[in-house]
């Protein structure tokens, strides 16, 4: 396992070393060239070439950049940064050393959040290990809790001013970030994984993966699953092993969540086989997103499901631009009153006809993930939400567990 | 260049004087939030934008010469 230690705890400084060796020392150029190579797609949520990313940082640095290692890990059903935070607290840190020397930043913010306890501990013990390479050039930002609080503006903005709202863009961090200076945002599974490339190569990374597809990367499976938890897999690999590797399902399933909650809906027996992977997931329609696969058990009706997860993401709006404060407290409401089976003679016309006017009208993507998940929710769920709207409901109806924060 | 209509969302307060003005690119939603049509800014309007863009009781609106890519960590 590249990411996640076998034996429980933070792997020590020693151990780290002994496993991978000294920090490369690649030059800047050679360092950004081998990322993009190498594929790398930011394991975040939004799949940005890893290597571009910091290619636009470095063109625009002057020695003063900075280095934001984002481990606000805001989505409910992820677990995948924490773990690897308080799993393999060095190999992040290595990767936000590569990528401060490849951008020329002389300032790395390790963001995270505060209800993260075991990740932040171990990554508190490992900056102090560090101490040495690092040069007081470090630190860690307590991010406070909330889905937008991971935003890459947001995250900026809570650095500058201890508001963790996003902000309006252009200008994005990488043109003006973390006071005022160029800024990469970087989650820390990317981190993570460039330090494993800077020291292998990204004939490596191209060498792992199933099909067409290439490298490797972190899932979270829970749900209807027997051992639900982080998983590292090889992308490419299918829904089916997710499952596998997660102890198998538990009982029936019908849909699956993936991607989380900007993510979608898909039906499981359509999709059994599907890669896990930016490209293949995309060309499907689907987003691999954070990497959350999410098993919901045949018993619980999809409706009332994604009725909660879009109460959730309304409650979620950071409340700074009217479609998102106005439009998603009324799609989460109606979404409610369709779940409960005692919706108004129109609501499933008018959540399709919000949910088809949200997107790009926030100045975050707050609105559009929660509007695209819903769509698909509309699509997998078709028949459960014509129902609904007659009163019925096509499963039997307990109460959904779909986990929120 | 062909310009585009943006709208700073966080200024936004719904006052709803572009869409009285632009009628033909802005709607508003349910809420009094306005709905710019995708593309760019025929020059037959660009007029009509720019006094939309001054009557903005807060700002909000801009012409702009680039298209805004949003992009997350």
């Amino acid at each position: 396992m590249e990411l996640i230690p076998l034996a429980p705890g933070a792997e020590s400084l020693a151990a780290h070393r002994q496993r991978l060796g000294p920090l490369p020392t690649l030059p800047s150029g050679q360092l950004i060239a081998e990322l993009e190579a190498s594929g790398l797609l930011g394991r975040g949520g939004a799949g940005f070439p890893v290597g571009r990313k910091w290619r636009a940082v470095a063109e625009r640095s002057s020695g003063g950049a900075v280095v934001l290692a984002n481990g606000a890990e805001g989505e409910p059903l992820s677990l995948k940064d924490r773990t690897l935070m308080a799993g393999r607290p060095h190999l992040v840190i290595d990767g936000a050393l590569l990528a401060a020397r490849a951008v020329a930043a002389d300032n790395i913010i390790f963001y995270v959040g505060g209800e993260h306890r075991a990740a932040q501990a171990a990554l508190r013990d490992a900056l102090a290990e560090r101490s040495r390479d690092l040069q007081g050039g470090a630190r860690i930002a307590t991010a406070p809790g909330g889905y937008v609080s991971g935003e890459e503006s947001a995250a900026v903005h809570f650095v500058n001013a201890g508001d963790a709202r996003p902000t309006t863009i252009p200008p994005r961090p990488f043109e003006r970030g973390v006071g005022g200076r160029p800024t990469l945002v970087q989650n820390v599974e990317s981190l993570a994984l460039a330090a494993l490339i800077a020291r292998r190569g990204h004939a490596w990374y191209q060498g792992l993966g199933h099909g067409q597809a290439r490298g490797l990367g972190l899932v979270t499976v829970s749900g209807a699953v027997n051992h639900a938890g982080v998983r590292e897999v090889e992308f490419g690999s299918t829904l089916g092993d997710a499952a596998a590797a997660a102890g198998g399902v538990s009982g029936d399933v019908g849909a699956v969540l993936l991607g989380g909650y900007f993510g979608g809906w898909a039906d499981v027996d359509q999709q059994w086989g599907l890669p896990l992977d930016a490209h293949s997931m995309r060309a499907r329609g689907l987003a691999l997103g954070c990497g959350v696969v999410h098993f919901l058990p045949a018993q619980t009706c999809g409706v009332e499901a994604t009725a909660r997860i879009m109460t959730y993401l309304a409650s979620q709006s950071a409340r700074q631009c009217g479609p998102c404060v106005f439009g998603l407290a009324a799609i989460a409401g109606a979404t409610q009153r369709l779940g409960a089976r005692s919706p108004k003679a129109d609501d499933l016309e008018r959540i399709a006809r919000w949910s088809g006017q949200l997107t790009g009208r926030g100045a975050c993507r707050h609105p559009d993930g929660a509007v695209a998940l819903l769509q698909s929710a509309m699509h997998v769920f078709a028949d459960d939400f014509a129902a609904h709207q007659r009163r019925r409901c096509l499963t039997t109806s307990v109460p959904a567990r779909v986990a929120v924060a | 260049m062909a310009e585009t209509l943006q709208i700073d969302r966080i200024r936004c307060d719904g006052h709803g004087l572009c869409a009285e003005l632009l009628p033909e690119l802005i709607s508003l939603d349910d809420w009094g939030f306005p709905i710019i049509k995708a593309g760019t800014l025929p020059p037959s309007l660009v007029e009509h934008a720019r006094r939309a863009v001054d009557a903005c009781p807060v700002l909000a609106l801009r012409l702009a010469s680039m298209t805004p890519v949003t992009q997350r960590h």
